[in-house]
């Protein structure tokens, strides 16, 4: 599916300094019976941000009115466990356009790719000071650079640059995706197949 | 040129490499269930497209069916959507496919192997994460999201830079009670849940070169707990007496040219792997999880870690201890349990019933303990009557439920109520994974079937022992 694309993006940040948060908690098993993708974002960290009740749990980040915008800043090793591509699905109907942490798990970082949003990662020193200059400020700016392939904090002019795959930034840039890609090298593929039997 | 046995079967798939991209890999078997499927076959439709190659690809229902009366229609009102969605979206496309009741259903990754769709030297991928399993063949399989399910649908294809290489070897032998399963967890609780991401890993080693098939899988299964892409074991006469006459391996003169490539899906002896790492098989002990990562595991005889012991962040270990309301140095034996799983592709297949009938035969379940067996497939459920083993089960006060993934994600009614305690022989033991506030055990079969006799975490070997005198 084709999504919008990714240039600069400046936002806020929401803060969760949790380390190896898994993709069972960014979007619980129960909530992966849509057969179309639609409304992810209501359930989001559900059991972490509502009681059984369905009432919110004040201290959960995403309930704090004080934090918001289009970046969402992990712990080490995010989106570990399951390949639910829910997980990005849910991130990107939430609103965020991009994820920050100083390590992701393999499949959601192909997944937030596939789906258009921006996983970037920086050092453990970096991931430590977006932490706390958000923590002293949680209006504080960031600004993801795609082009640049960068990320600054703008009210301390701290920077990073941040890696990614040169195919999978002009998709990103682009809004293209692989299928699209692979649809035209179509008759390379039928011919690879008959010279590989089931 | 020496090259690894990934490097041989990843390298024979490439259609096309591209540059400072991905390479475009060819998919020989493509697994599909109905949790991660329906939005693919969407895109599908919106594509105006059909699937690429119906006949490699295989659609089964196993992630959120009920484990009790099957033959009745699915209460639940979002899974029967899901499950109904499949059957029609494989119908539409010309892909068989095993629903419920179906002699073949069964756990994606058990049925795979067991109708010989897993072969050496294959690329499998399946929208979930456990498809490692299947590299216990010597084939390349892993997990994929919904985005990557519909490109293999469209054109067999799956877009991916090649992972680094790590080996992992075992050698020694192994002490009593100590399975497959204790090994994985071991392995993972010192490499940690991400410290084997960006790697594919080969396992070597005495320890599986013994192994059984069914061992091999759990080994392989839960690679991805460690953050591997995927882990493979290289084919050998194991492999192939396991997988000869099954229904979708090769026949009569395929079967010999097969055989012939087989035999050259291993290591070169100079190969050379981005990293390497061994361990002893002495050291390993029957295992228990404590936390809420797999990575969280300790010999069961030994106590929980202090947060000061420990490498992760302080503050994300002492959440993870109170979600558990455990405590720093407390000892896990003789913690009361209120539920056992048995069952999920790590350990839901004949040897890991076999084990568990070992230890509970001529003892009755703890009256504490509600347990939920739940074999890996109908043909698990067949051996599990076959053997007499039923017959144990039922003598010792247990029920036998019908094949799927159940518990091991609680998608289906199989939810662990919040703040009770389960040892569970599946692979995840995050918050909430086995139902809203659900506190899970991971261990193996043995430790499950110990724990489900005396009502609390127990050595195997305690039992094992007093069998023998
Ligand atoms: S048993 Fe668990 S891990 Fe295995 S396929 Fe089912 S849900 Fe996934």
């Amino acid at each position: 599916m084709a999504y919008d694309k990714f240039n600069v993006l400046t936002s806020n940040a929401v803060p969760l300094p949790i380390e190896n948060v898994d993709t069972d908690q960014i979007i619980p098993a129960r909530f992966l019976k849509a057969t179309e993708r639609k409304g992810f974002g209501d359930n989001l960290f559900r059991d972490w941000r509502f009681n059984p009740d369905n009432t919110p749990k004040e201290h959960f980040v995403l309930n704090n009115s004080m934090y918001g915008g289009r970046i969402l800043v992990g712990g080490k090793n995010f989106g570990s466990g399951s390949s639910r591509e829910h997980a990005a699905w849910a991130v990107y109907d939430y609103g965020f356009r991009c994820v920050v942490s100083s390590f992701f798990a393999d499949i959601f970082r192909n997944n937030c790719l596939n789906i258009g949003v921006l996983p970037v990662q920086v050092t453990a020193e970096f991931l430590d000071t977006i932490f706390k200059t958000i923590e002293a400020n949680p209006k504080t700016e960031l600004q993801v650079n795609l082009p640049e392939q960068t990320i600054t904090l703008l009210e301390t002019g701290e920077s990073e640059s941040f890696q990614i795959n040169e195919y999978k930034k002009q998709n990103m840039l682009n809004g293209f995706d692989d299928i699209d890609y692979l649809l035209n090298i179509k008759d390379n593929i039928q011919k690879f197949a008959q010279n590989t039997p089931l | 040129m020496s090259r690894t046995l990934f490097d041989k079967v990843w390298d024979s798939h490439v259609v096309q490499n591209i540059e400072n991209g991905p390479d475009v890999l060819f998919i020989d078997r493509h697994l599909v269930h109905e949790v991660t499927s329906p939005v693919a076959f969407l895109g599908l439709k919106n594509r105006g497209i059909k699937v690429l190659y119906p006949k490699r690809t295989f659609a089964t229902a196993d992630h959120n069916t009920p484990t009790r009366n099957q033959h009745l229609p699915v209460k639940d009102k979002l899974s029967a959507n899901q499950l109904k969605a499949l059957e029609e979206n494989a119908k539409a496309h010309g892909v068989s496919y095993w629903g419920l009741g179906h002699e073949k259903n069964g756990i994606v990754h058990v049925i795979g192997p067991e109708n010989g769709i897993t072969v050496p030297g294959a690329t499998i991928v399946c929208g979930d994460s456990h498809t490692s399993t299947h590299g216990a063949f010597g084939a390349i399989a892993f997990g994929i999201g919904t985005s990557e399910v519909e490109m293999v649908l469209s054109t067999q294809c799956i877009m991916q830079p090649k992972p680094k290489s790590m080996r992992i070897s075992v050698n020694g032998e192994l002490n009593q009670a100590v399975t497959p399963k204790d090994v994985a967890l071991y392995i993972i609780s010192k490499l940690t849940t991400s410290g084997a991401t960006g790697y594919f890993v080969e396992y070597a080693g005495d320890v599986f070169k013994n192994m059984s098939m069914e061992g091999r899988m759990t080994v392989c299964n839960l690679s991805i707990e460690m953050g591997a892409r995927g882990g493979m074991i290289a084919p050998d006469t194991t492999t192939f007496e396991y997988i000869m006459g099954r229904e979708f391996t090769p026949k009569g003169k395929d079967w010999e040219k097969a055989m012939a490539y087989w035999d050259t899906l291993k290591t070169d002896t100079d190969a050379v792997f981005d990293k390497e790492i061994s361990f002893d098989a002495r050291d390993i002990e029957p295992m228990i999880t404590f936390g809420t990562n797999p990575g969280m595991g300790i010999g069961i005889q030994s106590g929980i870690p202090t947060a000061k012991a420990i490498e992760s962040g302080a503050a994300t270990y002492q959440k993870s201890l109170a979600y558990m309301n455990f405590n720093e140095g407390e000892a896990m034996i003789g913690k009361p349990i209120d539920f056992v799983f048995l069952g999920s592709c790590t350990n839901g297949r004949i040897e890991d019933f076999r084990a568990f009938a070992s230890i509970i035969k001529g003892r009755k379940k703890a009256e504490n303990v509600t347990a939920w067996l739940v074999p890996g497939s109908h043909k698990v459920e067949e051996a599990i009557r076959n053997e007499g083993i039923l017959d144990i089960l039922h003598e010792s006060g247990f029920e036998l439920r019908e094949p799927g993934c159940s518990a091991c994600l609680a998608m289906n009614d199989d939810k662990i109520p919040a703040g009770k305690y389960a040892v569970s022989t599946s692979n995840r033991n995050f918050e909430g994974r086995q139902g809203p506030g659900a506190r899970t055990l991971l261990a193996s079969p043995l430790v499950a079937a110990a724990a489900a006799v005396t009502g609390k975490v127990t050595d195997p070997r305690e039992l094992m022992e007093l069998q023998e005198v």
